[in-house]
């Protein structure tokens, strides 16, 4: 029985045994995830386990009566296991706790665990005492206890301004364009936002809850489509979790084919951001360039492997597909052709003062809140922050090739519009840098079972920012649990917090600056 | 100015010549599945087993694949070691009744033109509305990229509107989740009659990965009739644009 109350500590890409995460009292394991935070260490993940852990037994016996029923045990207790991860040190911390019915949350000194805690919440129907705005984050069935009536998405209280000239604007779930659910509540003043409330769970497809008792051969295909547009960056946490939790070692030509999957994809994915902004201003030339250069980095996913989105590239063990060397030679003519037109294309924004005049303090964020929220990827290093797994945390390819961290500092849609032509340029040197030097040898090995009663957190910086898959075995090394953390779980509010004391009118422009997923927030 | 036009020029032409000239598709394109079942091996159901989503099945000893339930992963193409299953560069895939998309020895059967009323409302001017209902935004995005100036349905008279009163009908992408199923029927109800249903990717049509799921629905034609099934995870935007094109009967002169 672990007896220490500090966290079980492990680099990325390790597995630990589940028994050696330590158990401690609710008000430690709250003082010690904020002490944490306050280092300067984020949280990545903070999720429940519904486990009859007893304090005289060990968590591995814990695990046991949930097998033999085959499903969970209806517990009166749950567990809380709180990751965080430590840019400092290098090393992701996992601690556990266990309650009841309550307990005091973490929101009001530790704001970044205010979604955790609301999906908890509906998750688990526990309460976490003490959080400001306790409301569902899915709108999906409760996985402990009796089964509640299901509330209809959206139909909750939402926080309201009140005054003679005060009016609400409601949009969604169904949008003017071809983009994913969701609803938005507007608190406004004539066209002055004084408040954004965003109201998701639409596209709940029971991911979380589906993945228990895997891997399968459904499991892979889970995480393609977890966020589409991020297949290969949501496939590779998935692949690099249970590679540690099967001590599997993937050849280096896998590794670098992956990495140079990630970095098409973050291509493909800012260079059409890019231009939906400039679009988002009436700037057509840049918006019409980008659209068909967005599809260009696609194509050379689906030459490498017949999916533009790279589906069936990622597999446990390594890729599904090898690169010949007239396939490396086509791919590096098509990058270079790709980089001039894209320089060309982006180059019109930052010369246009109209555009700029409207990048510039639109949807700011202060690097303060930033921090305090817990905000990831292109958004947080547009506030200055120096967030990055691939830097922070490398694993795969990321080991061997660093790939500098690229910033802005104001916190606009400007910076996160540079903060992407930036990674762009880093992106598209990286790729080319890989493809000429590709190790040889093997691209896939055989996988081995996964360890029993052990835990594996993986990071991966998609395109969006840092995604966080926790895996948990039970006794016989299928997924007891499965945590995942899509960068836009970290970042829908901060696009809440973007658009106060905004114009109403700029919101598609502050939006489509964050670009975040539906699917991936509601798995 | 000077340097967009500039950048203009030198961008140059992009949209792609289809339907007259043959659409370029990677090497590894994954089209229409090929079944051989006399290259079966006697008693081999490895296909059967490695499929994750139950699209390919052997009934009454001959092989059948549901396109619908299809995500073109090449799970079987790896298990079959006779080459009995595979993947064809083929892109058209769509088809009109839901039954069609099982693939047997009978030649597949692609998606026929609307009937001539309908053809005559809709055969020059068709107003889409999309509704994601659970879709991952990989077929969003696919739908999305035909209004680039790549493949541009503006020049067919299609196009995707802001509202349902403005559209001729819906695409449908996701499984349906429960948390979508009111908006999905209200934006239905929303369209003025007749209208089309288009449901696009696996997940549209049968659930996709997520068949069977509580959360969801097995696809849109459990709440909506649909006219055209659009297979695929997600269908390459030739594949749907072909689809498209086939029910407005202007393929006239494509290879």
């Amino acid at each position: 029985m672990p007896s220490t109350a500090q966290p079980l500590s492990m680099c990325p890409g390790e597995t630990a045994a589940f028994a050696d995460v330590p158990l401690v009292g609710t008000e430690q394991f709250r003082r010690s995830v904020i002490a944490a935070v306050r280092r300067g260490a984020r949280l990545v993940a903070l999720f429940g386990q519904p486990l009859t852990r007893d304090a005289t037994l060990s968590p591995l016996d814990a695990l046991r009566p949930s097998r033999v029923k085959g499903q969970p045990v209806a517990s009166d207790r749950l567990h809380l296991y709180a990751t965080t991860a430590d840019p400092a040190a290098g090393t992701i911390s996992v601690l556990a706790t266990s309650v009841a019915d309550t307990y005091q949350a973490l929101t009001p000194d530790c704001p970044a665990a205010h979604w955790f805690e609301r999906e908890l919440a509906e998750t688990w129907g526990i309460r976490p005492e003490g959080h400001p705005w306790l409301k569902p984050i899915r709108f999906c069935a409760p996985r402990r206890g009796a089964a509640g009536s299901q509330i209809q998405p959206g139909v909750t209280p939402y926080f309201q301004v009140r005054g003679s000239e005060i009016h609400e604007v409601a949009v969604g779930p169904v949008h003017a364009g071809i983009i994913e659910p969701g609803h938005f509540r507007f608190q406004c003043h004539g066209e002055h936002v004084f408040h954004l409330e965003i109201s998701l769970g639409y596209q709940h497809r029971g991911v979380e809850r589906a993945l228990v008792g895997g891997p399968d051969k459904r499991t892979i295909h889970y995480m393609e489509t977890l966020a589409g547009d991020t297949s290969v960056g949501q496939a590779i946490a998935y692949c690099e979790g249970l590679e540690s939790l099967a001590g599997c070692r993937v050849p280096p030509r896998a590794l670098a084919i992956r990495g140079i999957a990630l970095e098409l994809e973050r291509l493909a994915n800012h260079t059409g951001d890019l231009g939906a902004l400039a679009n988002d201003v009436g700037y057509l030339p840049t918006a019409s360039f980008c659209g068909r250069l967005r599809g260009d980095f696609l194509n050379m996913t689906a030459s490498i492997c017949g999916s533009r989105f790279g589906r069936g590239l990622v597999r446990p063990g390594g890729v599904g597909f090898d690169l010949d060397p007239p396939r490396v030679l086509e791919l590096l003519r098509r990058l270079e052709a790709a980089r001039r037109d894209v320089e060309i294309a982006v180059d019109l924004l930052w010369k246009t003062p109209s555009v700029l005049g409207r990048f510039e303090h639109t949807g700011t964020i202060s690097t303060e809140d930033c921090r305090e929220l817990g905000l990831v990827g292109v958004v947080a290093r547009a506030c200055g922050l120096e967030r990055d797994v691939r830097h922070e945390f490398p694993t795969g390819f990321f080991r061997f090739v660093q790939i500098p961290v690229s910033t802005a500092h104001a916190g606009d849609v400007f910076a996160r519009a540079y903060v992407r032509w930036l990674e762009i340029q880093r992106s598209l040197a990286f790729v080319h840098e890989q493809l000429r030097a590709l190790p040889q040898g093997p691209v896939r090995v055989e996988m081995n079972a996964l360890a029993p009663n052990a835990i594996a957190v993986s990071l991966t910086e998609g395109w969006r920012g840092e995604i966080c898959h926790v895996a948990v075995t039970d006794d016989a090394g299928r997924f007891a649990g499965y945590k995942i953390v899509d960068p836009s779980f970290h970042n829908w509010f901060g696009l809440a917090m973007a658009l106060r004391d905004q114009q109403i009118s700029d919101f598609p422009l502050c939006n489509k600056s964050f670009n975040l997923s539906y699917c991936g927030h509601d798995l | 100015m000077l340097k967009a036009l500039a950048a203009r020029i030198h961008q140059g032409h992009r949209t792609v010549g289809f339907p007259k000239d043959r659409p370029s598709l990677p090497d590894r394109f994954r089209g229409l599945p090929v079944l051989q079942e006399d290259k079966c091996a006697a008693g081999c159901a490895a296909c059967e087993q490695s499929c994750p989503t139950n699209a390919i099945t052997r009934h009454e000893g001959s092989l059948r694949l549901d396109m619908g339930r299809c995500l073109f992963c090449t799970e079987c193409t790896q298990a079959c070691s006779t080459g009995a299953v595979s993947l064809s560069p083929d892109y058209r895939l769509s088809a009109s009744r839901r039954d069609d998309l099982v693939l047997t020895r009978e030649p597949f059967a692609l998606a026929r033109a609307l009937q001539e009323k309908s053809l005559r409302l809709f055969g020059h001017s068709l107003k889409l509305r999309q509704v994601s209902a659970g879709g991952c935004n990989a077929c969003e995005a696919d739908l999305n990229v035909l209004t680039t100036v790549v493949y541009d349905i503006g020049r067919f008279g299609i196009q995707f509107v802001a509202s349902p009163r403005h559209a001729d009908g819906i695409v449908v992408t996701g499984p349906v989740t429960t948390n979508m199923r009111l908006a999905l029927e209200k934006t239905y109800a929303a369209v003025p009659a007749p209208k089309l249903v288009i449901a696009v990717g696996a997940c549209a049509i049968s659930g996709g990965p997520y068949a069977g799921h509580p959360e969801a629905h097995d696809g849109a034609d459990s709440i909506v009739p649909v006219d055209l099934y659009i297979p695929g995870c997600p269908p390459h935007p030739i594949t749907i644009l072909d689809g498209l094109l086939r029910i407005l009967n202007r393929l006239d002169g494509a290879p």
